[in-house]
């Protein structure tokens, strides 16, 4: 099992964001966090990233417990934060090398590891240049380079298509499903197309809970479209 | 070949920190204007030709007035610029030891207050064409001063680590490294001595940076101004690896 999270938990102040959160994650599958705002899907992410603490509950990592072992736990991960957060006066190149040897590549291993990287993640010739003067796409794309760097088999990708346009998105969306093939994918998206195109499993979250864990085609044929699903199922903020 | 994961990770956020220095104006800047700014106190305030002396203590005298505003100019974005951005999700992703992370970032702003001192070297050259003064003194000098600098450095790091603003880490180290230094000086040994006696005065005063440096001024290495400035340091850089580490709370 490459991921299994149980009862994960976590308070800010008195408000729940997350409350008692349960699931996991084979090989060769790409499950979609689907959610409205504030439904706990980054914070879930994080925790299992190891940039969170959980209250309460377990998150396993090949079995390694992220809150009891997290470097280890956190060797055997890619992750992509929220936004996509990168040093903008870098390169891809300086960033990517810095990111590989902060893991402790060694300078030769960093090298390679960073030449695999870029060329998986489509990076072309904007390598060479400032990431402050990249368009949007091609930040997520550094982004995503990043998170494979040292090759993970479990991948946790937060909002990795969230404003590109349909050109970026669709090659973002390529790469993913690519990537999936042997390894395992958490996503977290708004775009109800996207789980449709590249997911096999869509957990939709609500009040920081799974209100459901079924595949796209599952959904589809309870509710009639992933649209309708999403609605019944999530009572978000406007309704309140 | 694998290195140490802590190490490795120490020495890449270092390399990277220094060259993010190194390629944004801000650096520059400030030691432009503290090497400007050592100039005029040096000679203007100073008096350093007025003293008809081959000596630097005119020019050391100076040090931690101008360290406490221009280090923690240094040190201001250490942690605050990370927070503000959010790559300090990336930072604490890494499978590194927080540690790495704190040392790393803090001996690369060390680096910039180190060189900084070095491009004092025009007045050290001055004052050995005008007359023959003790090398080694200077040299003694330029260390505690360099150990002075960590100290104020450290101090900047721990602020960095409480805001993401980066104008609010600099008061903030500004302020304690102002009431750190100034306890040692006489007007405010004078005070405490009036207050709760002077004994106790005394044992307040030891506590400055100003003490310490003054002691390592007179050319002699005192091992306890060392452990001073060792234990300031690592007391600082504890604080900013534990708020660091905080935030992994929520």
């Amino acid at each position: 099992m490459l991921l299994q999270v149980d009862g994960l938990r976590k308070s800010f102040g008195r408000r729940a964001a997350v409350d008692g959160i349960g699931f996991s994650l084979d090989v060769g599958e790409i499950v979609g966090f689907l959610g409205p705002n504030g439904a706990g899907k980054t914070t879930t992410m994080r925790m299992i990233a190891g940039y969170l603490e959980p209250d309460d509950g377990v998150a396993k990592i090949f079995n390694i417990d992220v809150a009891q072992d997290r470097r280890r736990a956190q060797e055997r991960l890619g992750y992509l934060p929220e936004g996509a957060p990168l040093y903008g006066e870098m390169t891809p190149w300086s960033f990517l090398r810095f990111m590989a040897e902060a893991r402790g590549m060694t300078r030769e291993a960093a090298r390679h590891a960073v030449r695999r990287a870029a060329q998986d993640a489509r990076l072309g010739d904007t390598i060479d240049r400032p990431i402050e003067t990249l368009s949007k796409g091609y930040r997520r794309r550094v982004g995503l380079a990043s998170a494979l760097l040292h090759s993970p088999l479990l991948l946790i990708l937060d909002e990795p298509t969230d404003g590109l346009d349909p050109n970026q998105r669709h090659a973002v969306r390529d790469l993913i499903r690519k990537l999936g093939e042997e390894r395992g994918l958490i996503i977290s998206t708004h775009s109800l197309e996207e789980v449709d195109a590249v997911c096999t499993r869509a957990i939709i979250i609500d009040q920081g809970r799974i209100v459901v864990d079924q595949t796209p085609a599952q959904l589809r044929e309870k509710y009639g479209s992933l649209e309708k699903a999403f609605e019944t199922l999530t009572r978000g903020d406007e309704r309140q | 070949m694998k290195k140490r994961p802590g190490l490795a990770s120490m020495a890449a956020i270092y390399r990277r920190e220094l060259l993010s220095y190194l390629t944004t104006p801000t650096a520059y800047v400030f030691v432009a204007v503290f090497l400007f700014a050592i100039g005029l106190f040096t000679f203007q305030v100073g008096g350093f030709f007025d003293q008809r002396r081959a000596d630097l203590s005119a020019f050391f005298a100076f040090h931690p007035w101008l360290f406490m505003v221009f280090l923690p100019a240094i040190a201001m974005r250490l942690w605050a610029e990370e927070t503000r951005s959010g790559a300090i999700e990336l930072l604490l992703t890494l499978p590194a030891p927080t540690w790495s992370l704190v040392l790393g970032k803090y001996l690369a702003a060390w680096t910039v207050a180190g060189a900084a001192l070095v491009l004092t070297f025009p007045l050290w050259i001055t004052v050995n064409f005008l007359g023959s003064p003790d090398n080694a003194a200077i040299f003694t000098a330029y260390l505690s001063s360099f150990l002075m600098a960590g100290a104020y450095i450290a101090i900047g790091s721990a602020m960095s680590a409480l805001t993401p603003a980066q104008v609010v880490a600099f008061v903030l180290a500004v302020l304690a490294s102002f009431v750190l230094t100034a306890l040692g000086l006489p007007l405010v040994s004078d005070f405490f001595a009036g207050v709760v006696g002077g004994g106790v005065a005394e044992t307040i005063s030891r506590f400055s940076i100003l003490y310490h440096f003054d002691a390592a001024q007179r050319g002699v290495v005192d091992f306890r101004s060392v452990f001073y400035f060792a234990t300031l340091i690592a007391l600082c850089l504890g604080f900013t690896a534990v708020s660091v580490d905080a935030r992994r709370g929520g």
